[in-house]
């Protein structure tokens, strides 16, 4: 490695962002980009670690190590061939991803991590303002036809590697655009549609038929796909948000956190939206529930929208700061995480039971909360949640998003035509090439991993692609990814 | 006499198990006297036997102590008292010459022994001779040991005549091929007890009295030897010390013509070489047959018997003695040597006929009239002699084996090192070296003829256009040969920008590679072999003069003809040669240098395709060789889609293999143009192999186009980049011979010096013959596997775009797609979570992980299961983890490799639980051993001794439990080691005192241990500086430790620790890590097998370590034989490591392995967490001795039989594996122990401290002056530590006021006089000493100098032995004599006067003061780091022989400089009289000038600093 002490002589930086007052009044992205040397110096803080923990820490598995000094070295291109190598699209993990990475990092025992993701953005940000990311088609053609249902991270990394490998992909989108979950579900302040796109159209050169509007188990038959193709890979992601089934619900004002940001994202595009429709947070006093990144990226587009006020509450306690004693590094920390659409405003509570909801005229005005202890565990492990006398509490509020998960996939049409095998979850079972319970179908994603990060659905499309050839040709010279360690 | 030993019935020791008689090792106490006029007497037959007692100390006993390791003596023919003797017998023995006698070694089995005769008797009379008589040897077998008697053959003498006369020379040769002639003969008896037979000699001038008996007993045992009429006029004596109890009578020395102290390391490669000459053996001299010798060398023999059996021949051919023992063994005579070029000449040609016999030897031969002495080119074995007014020479390993009046005293001297000795008893004249090699160098016109016929690679003309590099689909050869972007990055890289080769750190975690699903290239399967204990290992850097990478390729001719032709050969100076290079070889156009170049391709797609191409590779080369071709290449070029590579090594070591078995090796040379080799480890391999020289074509092609575009971190030119690299491959094949003690790659080349693991016996006899590989593995179909998997890889798999090219690799570095760690995320998290939270839960998670994996992919352990057992009890009956904790202790980590914090929370946690911590080699600080408050002891229990000796003063000796010898390190068995000037801080440097920031270097060898009886001196010398510490001797497993560890029982270790191959360090070359050293699986069972067959067991502890992680883990090595464990990287991890691997460059992030101040504020471990750890595996290990049914571990030692090697293999590669050598239980007699059951007997009853330390009560109890005489002789060893020991257990560091006890002594002092002497005691010794003297001073004083009476010139004469003042830590020492080689190697304070020195004085030196008044020997101040020496230059040489690698010469201006040096040398003159002293003084302004100061560059560069206020001492972070 280039600098043996470079974690002694510098520290962490991170890229400039907009002044909040600025980035709220637009939907665009606000990081300032890095120069080169800044990326190397910052790359120049990795310890080469002989046990690199941030390699195993990402889902991936991506070369940390090696792209890091080679950004230090300067060798930008030869730094973007190992990242690649690895991860199909780092342009998003380098924006939208937690970065597990960087909590494992050892420079994080004591320290400040290496700005891992940063710095992969920067080696994206270089491929493509260089044109260095250009189509690369299969070197030749298997004759083998998959279809791939979905198109959000683990539909698209596994269309790529299993096109790659030269088989005939097709992929199947039940919405109007593709790019799934990144392009409807996360905030274009996160991850602008282009660079989605862009991608797109790196794919579609390199030979993947894309197919929108095709609802496979409504308008696309599964068993016409599986006739048709040699394999076929479901993608469909974890659609069923998790509900609130309290008092209040129906009434007009209580929305799913999806259909929230997913109309913002359209209307970005230039969509109009009939008023009906319309789910806006403009002068109104917004209260989020869940504590997650969904919930953050309302809080973010709420205050984008000109909320009066917005709450974020949670139903478990307030994660401390640092990690306690029996949260251990390299582990993902359970400590409070302040995402760049806190730093907006907005308060957040915890510890937060919702009873009811109740409106006027069918119209939502209070939210009926109460505050919560946490007791012992039970003996199913999770802690006894006890309701405090007297801490009843009414919220002013016109509109609630929920934001609190999702449960599984959709099981009707599809899945329930498929009659595939499912894990106790309620997600697509798979083994371990990632073939369902039905010869030559093979789930990925949310959809067999429950809901998770993009950059698990990366992984997870990654290694279905190489399930799939490997069903399809015997062997697969596809690389591995993470979930077969 | 009654012998008390209660197992008589001993087996012999057979090769069984993993044990091996070829592993045999000894050495000795030899000596010789002769008169110098050739007169024969009874005396001298005397003489040789007093001395050979006195030399008893040498040789050792085994389980019996009566039973010796075997003596000998060889002498002239007593031809009086064989004439008397016959009469008696009624036959009548012609004249001295005419006649010639076998001594000869019989079956004693009635038949058998009869058959022998019968051959004996039809052998001389088909060789045309007459057989006089037999006469049975007088023996009185009741003055031997039972074990000894037991083994007892038949001594049987036989005489025969010519039939006609027959000229001396003649008639021995005809003697020698009767000889052969019996021995093959008798051979194809296929007796039961052909061991037994043996012919001591069969001589008309000489014959060997020998046996299985203690130098004492020897002349009361052969009754001929005190017959007055027994008479000679030389004999040479030799007693043995031998690694195992079992020794064998036919193993005693003398052999017929020689006895030798030491160890031929290249025994093996030395041994094919001669079987391959052997078929163009032809003597043209009449009625000698060459052929009827052959072969020369029989199979399995010791070193010592092969290289008589050479010298033999020589001599046969009709070279003189000294000439043959030249050829042997000849001197370092490479371009750093200043020598005649007549005698350059002289070696360089015959380097062209004969490879050297390398290794330390001190070797004494005879023809019956002329005694020659040779010492190796090293010095590692001492010699001293002296000469009497009457014409008595003594010659002996040490001075004072005679007691001789001083006044009769004309000369004392050594044999230095590569110089030769000769007595020629008929002209009655000692020849002295100079003068023996002028005449032997002017024998023949050799420089004439090496000018005509010798050829220099350089010299060759450069053919035109010539095709340099071919980058032509690079990625896809680079993957054909298994190339990842570790090699890039990792070992290249490193490689063309320092010239050196990668530094790493902590041990190798990666699955052996009969277990890697990573298609390991054939290389890895290899593991080198080093010198421990029985030879010392070299250092190639400081002592680079004496080795040479000169190597000579072309047609070797008759041994048997000495003419111009004989060196037409082409030399090599270096054997990895550029592209350049080759096409030069290839395209050669001079007469005679006809190369074939023959592809070792293989179609990948044919069935048993690499047997295939083996098959035709051999055919071609057989007929090239039948062509006349004199070099053949063998060349992997032009790897294709349908061609893959023949691994390189299996083609170099088949070829030569066949060609060696054809008889034909000799005549062609191998060079090998290889794609596959890049790393040192590679090349050292092919030349091991018998490659004379290598071509790395790919990995040329590679480096330029890595540095081409720009991957290297530091710009630099192909060419230069190139050039580095192969420096840096030099340098590395010269350390990996140098672990082995060789010292020129003409011995190293074929030598063979590897074991196999995980090769079967098939592919190991057919290709790789007498490697040793034990457990059995895979043959030629699974290599073809891994061979076509890596060619698949690169050809037959479509590239996928977003892919990379080259696979990222994870040797030596964790990738999540690379090969296996133990140490891996998942494994360092579990345990680190569960020694932080005392979480049973994590431990067991981690144990499972550990256990389970290693089980499917790395380890030996893995492979073996528990059985089940039908009676497992609970586990409350199994004995508490508190006790068991105590078993446990933490490796060698020194203070300076890691933090003190780190250091001093070992040991708190080890002394909390009862176990123990070790210092590692860098001293402790003695504050330590004063208790916290809170009652915690940061004292080390364990204290290492290491070849650096910092820090080892008596204080540190006596405030441990256990002292522990390391002789090798699993990390880099065989290497010293260096710890970086950054590493040095203040406190660093006071502890091991030496200079902050200066380098310290550790010398491979302990310079006070070069053979298995040094070893159990040094183990002496420890006891005896603290009786109640426990002396460790630590190992590193090979194949052979076993054997080893036997010698170290002998030799009186407490506990002998077997270390894994595995184990960490702080430092060291990559190859070392990756391919040096055996698992301690291997090591273990080994040792245990060879300990309970000798009945060595019982009385000496078996540790182990080197990666044990688990309670599983401690079970198998307990159940394979060891009863206390250690650990290191465990324990490191539990306090915060997470394998950086960054121990080198100080940059530890974790505040453990650095001694940056800011990082070391991040040390976060605790003591909990170490002992938390501790009794998690202790608990574990309950669990599964619960389950087997055992209670305590004594009982669970060496358990193989609840061991299964069966079950869990299932592994592909694995299905070879045989694990039955490694799980035997030797069949011993009922009784014989298997773990320890008893302490040592140490013999420090004998000691003479005993009284010293009685008449010095008064000073040691109330500080009062004591003043103490005595007579002592060399078996007074260890003279004065005791009596430090008792001075630093009461008055610790500080010890008492100066010469508070006197001692006085008058005569010679053995070995180790004043070891550790401690402050407050003054010695004045009148007579002379021997090695080792006054190793470790800690503070005393010493005077030595000649006898009153004596009539030699003190300053010309030598007075103390080899290493003095080895690892002193303080103290003065004035010498009125010269001392011999390597004076105050490692002084770290002492100061000394001595009137000269041999070679490479002041080695390695940190601090103290050398004053020498006279002549330095060669290599003076190599490696000296610190401290001052001056050197009165009267001669003006001084210069030429001052290494100047780490020091300046400068006048002595500083006024203070010139008021030390007056002072010491008055003081020298006052205490010792030094006439040479008193003219200093008395013309000290004229003197003054022609001393030369000789003053470490770095060392006064920091003096200079510390002298400038506030300048900062560099805390330099910059790796």
């Amino acid at each position: 490695m280039g600098k043996t002490t470079g974690f002694k002589e510098f520290h962490r930086e991170t890229p400039e962002t907009l002044p909040v007052t600025v980035r709220i009044g637009n939907y665009s992205e606000f990081y300032e980009e890095w120069s080169t040397e800044k990326a190397g110096l910052q790359g120049s803080r990795c310890m080469n670690c002989a046990v690199p923990f941030c390699m195993s820490g990402c889902p991936l598995g991506n070369i940390i190590p090696d792209f890091n000094d080679l950004v230090y070295k300067n060798m930008w291109e030869e730094a973007l061939t190992e990242l690649h190598s690895t991860n199909n699209f780092p342009e998003f993990t380098g924006r939208i991803c937690p970065a597990p990475c960087e909590q494992s990092c050892v420079l994080n025992i004591n320290e400040d991590p290496v700005t891992i993701e940063y710095i992969e953005k920067a080696i994206s940000d270089e491929g493509w303002k260089n044109g260095w990311i250009r189509p690369l088609p299969p070197i030749s053609r298997t004759g083998k036809k998959v279809a791939v249902v979905g198109s959000g991270p683990a539909g698209l990394a596994s269309a790529q590697q299993l096109n790659r490998a030269g088989h005939q992909v097709t992929v199947y989108e039940k919405s109007d655009a593709i790019g799934g979950l990144l392009r409807l579900g996360i905030p274009d302040f996160k991850l602008e549609k282009n660079i989605v796109q862009r991608r797109v159209d790196q794919m579609e050169q390199e030979g993947i038929t894309f197919i929108t509007n095709a609802y496979v188990g409504r308008n696309v038959a599964i068993e016409d796909l599986r006739k048709s193709n040699d394999a076929v890979l479901l993608t469909g992601g974890s659609t069923i948000p998790r509900d609130l089934p309290v008092e209040g619900r129906d009434l007009e004002g209580v929305h799913f956190a999806m259909d929230y940001l997913t109309q913002q994202n359209e209307i970005n595009r230039g969509d109009s939206i009939d008023p009906s429709e319309r789910i806006s947070a403009e002068g109104k006093r917004v209260v989020i529930l869940g504590g997650g990144d969904t919930g953050s990226d309302c809080l973010g587009t709420a205050h984008r929208q000109g909320a009066e006020i917005v709450y974020q509450l949670e139903l478990l306690p307030e994660p401390p700061t640092e990690r306690s004693e029996n949260d251990m590094w390299p582990n993902w920390p359970m400590t409070l995480r302040t995402s760049s659409s806190h730093e907006e405003g907005g308060n957040r509570d915890y510890n937060i039971l919702t009873k009811k909801f109740s409106g006027q005229d069918g119209k939502l005005k209070h939210l009926h909360g109460v505050r919560l202890e946490w007791g012992e565990s039970d003996e199913t492990g999770r802690p006894v949640m006890i309701e405090q006398e007297g801490s009843e509490f009414e919220l002013e509020t016109d509109l609630v998003l929920l934001a609190m998960g999702f449960v599984h996939p959709e099981h009707e049409g599809m899945i329930a035509n498929l009659k595939v095998e499912l894990d106790p979850r309620g997600n697509v079972k798979t083994n371990i090439d990632k073939m369902t319970s039905i010869d030559g179908v093979f789930a990925a994603g949310d959809m067999s991993r429950g809901q998770s990060l993009v950059v698990w659905a990366l992984a997870e499309g990654r290694e279905a692609a190489r399930g799939v050839d490997k069903y399809l040709m015997g062997v697969s010279n596809l690389p591995r990814s993470a979930s077969t360690y | 006499m009654q012998n008390k030993y209660k197992h008589p019935d001993l087996p012999k020791p057979a090769k069984q198990g993993l044990y091996d008689p070829s592993f045999e090792h000894d050495a000795c106490g030899v000596g010789m006297v002769a008169n110098i006029e050739g007169i024969k007497s009874h005396e001298i037959v005397d003489q040789g036997l007093e001395a050979l007692c006195n030399l008893g100390h040498r040789g050792a006993t085994g389980a019996d102590p009566e039973t010796g390791d075997g003596a000998g003596i060889l002498v002239q023919m007593p031809h009086e008292f064989f004439a008397l003797e016959l009469e008696h017998m009624g036959s009548i023995l012609p004249d001295i010459g005419d006649y010639g006698v076998g001594m000869a070694f019989l079956p004693s089995e009635n038949t058998e022994f009869e058959k022998c005769m019968k051959t004996i008797q039809s052998c001389v009379e088909s060789e045309g001779m007459s057989l006089l008589t037999w006469r049975e040897v007088p023996i009185d077998p009741s003055k031997i040991g039972v074990l000894a008697n037991g083994s007892r053959p038949m001594i049987t003498q036989f005489f025969v005549t010519p039939n006609s006369s027959l000229a001396n020379e003649d008639f021995e040769f005809a003697l020698y091929a009767l000889r052969r002639k019996i021995e093959k003969s008798v051979e194809n008896l296929f007796l039961s007890q052909a061991e037994d037979f043996y012919i001591c000699s069969l001589s008309c001038n000489k014959i060997v009295y020998k046996g299985l008996v203690m130098a004492h007993q020897l002349q009361e045992f052969y009754l001929d030897l005190a017959n007055n009429n027994f008479r000679s006029s030389f004999a040479l004596v030799h007693s043995r010390f031998s690694t195992n109890t079992l020794g064998s009578w036919k193993l005693a020395h003398p052999y017929r013509y020689v006895i030798h102290n030491g160890e031929i390391n290249t025994h093996r490669g030395n041994v094919n070489w001669m079987s391959s000459r052997e078929k163009v053996f032809e003597s043209d001299i009449p009625g000698r047959d060459a052929q009827e010798l052959v072969p020369i060398i029989k199979n399995g023999q010791s070193d010592t018997a092969s290289l008589d059996n050479a010298l033999e021949l020589l001599i046969a051919t009709g070279r003189t003695i000294e000439h043959s023992m030249m050829m042997l063994i000849p001197e370092a005579w490479g371009d750093h040597i200043p020598m005649d070029q007549s005698k350059k000449d002289f070696y360089e040609y015959h380097s062209s006929i004969m490879e050297p016999w390398d290794g330390p030897a001190l070797v004494i031969g005879t023809d019956g009239k002329k005694i020659c002495a040779v010492l190796d080119r090293n010095g590692l074995r001492p010699c001293r002699y002296l000469i009497t007014s009457d014409g008595l020479l003594v010659m002996a390993s040490e001075t004072g084996v005679i007691d001789i009046p001083p006044e009769k005293i004309v000369l004392k001297e050594r044999i230095y090192p590569g110089r030769m000795f000769l007595l020629d008893t008929d002209e009655g004249k000692i020849i002295n070296d100079a003068e023996l090699k002028k005449g032997l160098a002017g024998r023949k016109p050799y420089g004439k003829w090496l000018e005509q016929n010798k050829i220099y690679l350089e010299d060759l003309p450069t053919p035109n256009p010539a095709k340099n590099y071919d980058q032509d689909g690079l990625p896809a050869k680079q993957n054909t040969f298994g190339y990842s972007l570790e090699d890039f990055r990792i070992l290249m890289e490193p490689m063309a920008l320092n010239a050196y080769e990668p530094t790493g750190s902590m041990g190798n975690d990666t699955p052996l590679a009969f277990l890697s699903d990573e298609s390991p290239v054939l290389f890895n399967y290899f593991k080198q072999l080093f010198a421990q204990v029985s030879n010392p290992p070299l250092d190639a850097i400081r002592e680079e003069l004496v080795t040479s990478l000169v190597g000579t390729i072309g047609e070797e001719r008759n041994i048997f003809k000495e003419t111009p032709e004989h060196c037409r050969q082409i030399t090599i100076r270096k054997p990895v040669i550029s592209n350049d290079d080759l096409i030069k070889i290839k395209k050669c156009p001079i007469e005679g240098f006809k190369s074939k170049t023959i592809s070792t391709l293989f179609n990948p797609n044919e069935k048993s395709g690499l047997k295939n191409g083996m098959d035709r590779v051999r055919i071609e080369a057989s007929l090239a060789v039948e062509e006349g071709a004199s070099i053949l290449i063998l060349s992997d070029q032009g790897v294709d889609s349908k061609n893959a590579p023949i691994p390189s090594l299996l083609a170099t070591a088949g070829i030569h293999h066949h060609l060696i078995r054809e008889g034909t090796r000799t005549k062609v040379g191998l060079v090998i143009e290889t794609g596959e080799a890049r790393e040192v480890a590679h090349f050292s391999l092919l030349i091991g192999f018998g490659a004379g020289a290598v071509n790395p074509y790919l990995a040329f092609e590679t480096l330029k186009t890595q540095i081409e575009t720009g991957e290297f971190s530091k710009n630099i030119s192909p060419t230069q980049g190139e050039k580095n690299y192969l420096e840096a491959c030099h340098k590395g094949i010269l350390k990996t011979m140098s672990k082995m003690g060789i010292s020129t790659i003409q011995s190293y080349r074929g030598a063979q010096i590897f074991e196999a693991i995980g090769l079967n016996e098939e592919l190991i006899d057919e290709y790789f013959t007498s490697t040793p590989s034990r457990i059995g593995g895979i043959g030629l179909d699974e290599l073809e596997q891994e061979a076509i998997a890596r060619h698949k890889s690169a050809y037959e798999t479509t590239r996928m775009n977003g892919t990379l090219e080259i696979k990222p690799g994870g040797q030596y570095q964790w990738r999540r797609d690379g090969e296996f760690h133990m140490w891996n995320p998942k494994t360092i998290t579990a345990l680190q979570h569960a020694v932080k939270n005392n979480e049973w839960n994590s431990y067991e998670q981690f144990a499972e992980s550990v256990d389970k994996e290693s089980r499917r992919l790395s380890t030996i352990r893995g492979l073996l299961e528990f059985k089940e057992v039908e009676n497992p009890i609970p586990i409350i009956e199994v004995e508490p983890a508190s006790e068991i904790v105590k078993r446990f202790a933490t490796g060698a980590i020194s203070l300076g490799s890691i933090s003190r914090e780190a250091h001093e929370t070992m040991a708190v946690a080890m002394n909390r639980i009862g176990a123990r911590s070790n210092t590692g080699e860098g001293g402790e600080d003695s504050a330590r051993y004063v208790l916290d408050d809170n009652g915690d002891s940061r004292n080390s229990a364990v204290k290492q001794v290491a070849s650096g000796r910092f820090g080892v003063s008596i204080n540190y000796l006596s405030s441990a439990k256990d002292l522990q010898i390391k002789m090798a390190q699993g990390a880099k068995p065989g290497e010293g080691g260096q710890l970086p000037g950054h590493k040095v801080d203040e406190y660093i440097g006071k502890v091991r005192n030496s200079t902050p920031g200066v380098e310290l270097i550790s010398p491979p060898p302990h310079h006070d241990i070069y053979s298995i009886e040094d070893l159990a001196q040094l183990i002496h010398d420890l006891k005896n500086s603290n009786p109640s510490a426990r002396v460790h001797v630590k190992l590193v497993a090979e194949s052979g430790v076993g054997t080893i560890a036997a010698g170290v029982s002998k030799g009186h270790g407490d506990v002998v620790l077997i270390s894994g191959h595995s184990g960490g360090t702080g430092a060291s070359p990559e190859s070392s890590i990756k391919h040096a050293g055996l698992p301690w699986e291997l090591g273990v069972a080994e040792t245990q097998q060879v300990l309970v067959m000798n009945d060595l067991r019982g009385r000496i502890v078996v540790q182990t370590d080197g990666q044990i992680k688990t309670g599983r883990d401690v079970a198998i090595a307990c159940l394979l034989g060891a009863e206390e464990f250690g650990l290191a990287t465990g324990p490191l991890i539990s306090m915060g490591c997470i394998m950086l691997r960054k121990c080198h460059l100080n940059t530890c992030s974790v505040g453990i392995a650095t001694q940056d101040p800011d990082l070391r504020k991040k040390f976060a471990g605790e003591p909990e967490h170490v002992i938390n750890y501790f009794f998690f595996i202790a608990e574990h290990l309950r669990q599964i001795m619960a389950q087997l049914g055992i209670k305590t571990i004594a009982e669970m030692v060496g358990r193989v039989d609840l061991l299964d090697g069966s079950k869990a293999i299932n592994h592909w590669k694995a299905k070879g594996i045989d694990f039955t050598n490694l799980l035997h239980d030797p069949e011993v007699p009922e009784g014989v122990a298997r773990h320890c059951v008893t302490d040592q007997d140490h013999g420090l009853e004998k000691a003479l401290d005993l009284e010293l330390v009685d008449k010095a009560r008064p000073a040691l109890e109330h500080g009062k002056k004591v003043v103490i005489r005595k007579v002592i002789d060399n078996s007074n060893r260890t003279v004065g530590t005791i009596l430090s020991h008792e001075i630093a257990k009461k008055y610790g560091e500080a010890g008492l006021p100066d010469e508070t006890i006197k001692l006085k002594f008058d005569g010679s002092g053995g070995q180790s006089f004043g070891a550790f002497l401690s402050k407050g005691i003054a010695v004045e010794l009148n007579g002379d000493a021997n090695d080792y003297f006054c190793k470790g001073l800690s503070g005393g004083k010493v005077v030595i100098k000649p006898p009153m009476g004596s009539k030699f010139i003190p300053e010309e004469n030598i007075i103390i032995g080899n290493v003095a003042l080895y690892g002193a830590t303080s103290g003065q020492v004035f010498i009125r004599g010269i001392a011999g080689e390597r004076f105050a190697v490692r002084n770290s304070g002492a100061e000394a006067v001595v009137e000269g020195v041999g070679d490479h004085g002041c080695e390695y030196m940190t601090r103290g003061k050398v004053v020498i008044l006279g002549s330095t020997g060669r290599n003076f101040a190599a490696g000296m780091s610190g401290g001052e020496a001056y050197v009165l230059d009267e001669s003006g040489e001084f210069e030429s022989l001052c290494n100047p690698g780490l020091v300046s010469l400068e006048q002595v201006t500083d006024p203070s400089d010139i008021k030390d040096l007056h002072r010491m040398i008055k003081a020298h003159a006052d205490f010792t009289g030094s006439s040479n002293g008193i003219r200093i003084l008395k013309t000290w302004d004229e003197t003054l000038p022609r001393f030369i100061k000789v003053m470490p560059n770095d060392y006064k560069r920091i003096l200079q600093e510390m002298k400038t206020p506030k300048s900062k001492m560099a805390a330099s972070t910059d790796g």
